[in-house]
């Protein structure tokens, strides 16, 4: 598999990436030969070999609904890049 | 300070040191500031710490001296160590080696420092790492690379790079560090040190800043096995606020160092002694395993015969997850945000184009395709099933022996800049490490010798929760080697 300057671009998008359109004939470069390494998996047959997800093949622990954790809002706020009266600014998004 | 000079204190072990602060020849205050002097010295040129927390770590050492008049010290209190910056630490930076975080001020303590806190171990600072533990020589980081303590020319691994180098160089006896496909035991090897990573689930991951969760796991390095049991004992345990914590009791890993290994069943898995593996490093690793053939140990050719898949499948797996977890630094709420930015998506994209580093960047657009619609069947399930394959080898291996014995690189450290520009290459040296994480298994380095001046690392596997046994194993060598107590001559 081997991607160009436009398809780094569309997943550069879909992962919220800004990238210099100078830098993006390098990324498609090393996300290429990325790929052809990850090609030799297809060098084995997995037909009817269950995915492992984790290493114990263990599930989730669940717990009860509880409230568990105190309000520090003003405490965790106190390190982002802006807030006002308690909520977090970004650009107008609606406008 | 009776018959101890400060000079001499970074030359002891923690179980030296734990020694001498429970017979009261040193206080951790005089400790914790013969240390502090050594890193004002040493660490403006080998940038092991990002940032170091003297005035903090004074005080901790003047509670733990107290603590110990009081009684109800243990084996930690007093001693000081280093954190891997990857650890969240409240009220310090914990940068994870990122512009991104450059400016984050943790809130809260990760567990495995809220443990080492409450065991009374004073923290010297926060080390270096390659950016969000991508990496294999901490040439990533945002805060510089480092040189090895052996050369300078060379580099000391990674992604734990700051802890082996800081370790290695006598700067602190311990340090934590992370390992999701080789980042504790390939430092350790190339800085001529001992690091344990413990099963999956053995360790808290709460509040150590994700990179691919299934494989992450944290683990301490230091310079003998004995060390790591003493720091492992106080790091692992349940912890209800991480989900794959497991809940079993920890064992006492110091008690069963010393237990002989006649009768080890040793494996030695063809894979690991193949092409790719450089000769000196295979001769230096042959003549560890004779060594342990004279302890008694029973050597057993093995086959893992699904090894050359490892890194292509982690090479979906991790980045896969990447993508999923680096979502969260959006410029929102923490973390770096562009100026003036357009509007939300403009937001985002600039704030993360600017916060992340061109090795991040390529893994998190690799697990975006990956992850992407049409591909997910032909790469993440794909790398799964063979996840299990893999799984399988190791299952099938340890029916057969105790332990698996190989190299942990292919090489010793590789120069500074030899391999930066270079992914793939990059990505092999962790050939012999990585098939372990995606198992979930405890791996541990320790030193087995050196070509030239550079440090060649033996690597234990060992079965799920063996890691009383992998610290054994470990130790008797060291009772019977010293390539443990070497120092750089720079740093001795």
């Amino acid at each position: 598999m081997s991607l160009g300057p436009a398809e780094v671009a569309k997943i550069a998008h879909l992962a919220r990436l800004a990238i210099l359109d100078e830098d993006a004939p390098a990324y498609a470069r090393n996300l290429s030969a990325i790929l052809e390494l990850v090609d030799q998996m297809n060098a084995v047959d997995t037909t009817g070999v269950a995915p492992m997800a984790h290493p114990l093949d263990m599930a989730q622990r669940l717990r009860p609904d509880e409230v568990s954790e105190s309000n520090q809002r003003a405490h965790f706020q106190a390190i982002a890049p802006q807030t006002e009266a308690g909520l977090y600014l970004v650009p107008k998004v609606i406008e | 300070m009776n018959s101890h000079s400060a000079a001499a204190l970074h030359e002891h072990t923690i179980a030296r040191l734990s020694a001498g602060l429970a017979a009261g020849e040193f206080s951790s205050e005089e400790l914790t500031r013969a240390l502090l002097a050594r890193i004002e010295q040493f660490n403006p040129a080998l940038n092991a710490f990002i940032t170091v927390t003297a005035e903090s770590a004074l005080a901790q050492a003047r509670a733990a001296d107290q603590r110990r008049q009081r009684g109800g010290a243990g084996p930690l209190t007093g001693v000081p160590i280093a954190h891997k910056d990857i650890f969240c630490t409240d009220g310090v930076r914990t940068s994870c080696g990122s512009r991104m975080l450059d400016r984050f001020i943790a809130p809260y303590d990760a567990t495995v420092v809220e443990k080492l806190n409450a065991a009374g171990a004073v923290m010297l600072g926060k080390t270096n790492m390659d950016e969000f533990a991508m990496g294999s020589s901490n040439e990533t980081s945002f805060y510089g690379p480092v040189p090895n303590p052996w050369d300078p020319e060379a580099v000391p691994g990674g992604s734990s790079g700051g802890s082996a180098a800081a370790v290695a160089a006598r700067l602190t006896p311990g340090a934590t560090g992370t390992d999701t496909g080789g980042s504790i035991r390939q430092p350790a090897a190339l800085c001529g040190i001992t690091g344990i990573k413990p099963t999956y689930g053995r360790v808290s991951r709460w509040g150590m800043i994700a990179y691919a969760s299934s494989l992450d796991q944290g683990g301490p390095m230091a310079r003998t096995a004995e060390d790591c049991a003493l720091l492992l004992g106080a790091m692992a345990g349940f912890d209800p606020r991480d989900s794959t914590s497991v809940d079993r009791p920890v064992p006492d890993y110091a008690a069963t160092l010393d237990q002989p290994l006649k009768g080890l069943k040793v494996g030695l898995p063809e894979e690991y002694f193949g092409e790719g593996l450089d000769g000196a490093v295979a001769r230096v690793v042959e003549s560890a395993i004779a060594e342990y053939r004279r302890l008694g140990a029973e050597t057993v050719e093995i086959s893992l015969p699904n090894s050359p898949l490892a890194i292509p499948a982690y090479y979906v797996i991790a980045p896969a997850e990447c993508s999923s977890n680096l979502a969260r630094f959006d410029g929102v709420r923490y973390g770096h945000r562009c100026e003036n930015p357009k509007n939300l998506l403009d937001l985002y994209a600039r704030s993360r184009g600017e916060g992340f580093g061109a090795e991040v960047k390529r893994r998190i657009l690799v697990g975006t395709f990956a992850l992407s619609a049409g591909y997910y069947d032909a790469y993440y399930l794909k790398a799964q099933q063979i996840r299990r394959l893999i799984s399988d080898d190791f299952r099938r291996a340890f029916q057969q022996v105790d332990v698996i014995m190989g190299p942990t690189s292919p090489t010793v450290a590789f120069n500074l800049g030899e391999k930066a520009d270079d992914p793939i290459t990059m990505y092999l040296s962790d050939i012999y490490t990585i098939a372990v994480n995606l198992a979930g298994l405890p791996g541990l380095s320790l030193p087995a010798g050196f070509v030239g001046q550079r440090p060649v690392g033996l690597q234990l596997i060992g079965d799920y929760f063996a890691e009383d046994r992998l610290l054994n194993v470990a130790h008797r060598y060291q009772q019977v080697t010293d390539w443990h107590q070497r120092a750089p001559a720079a740093f001795a």
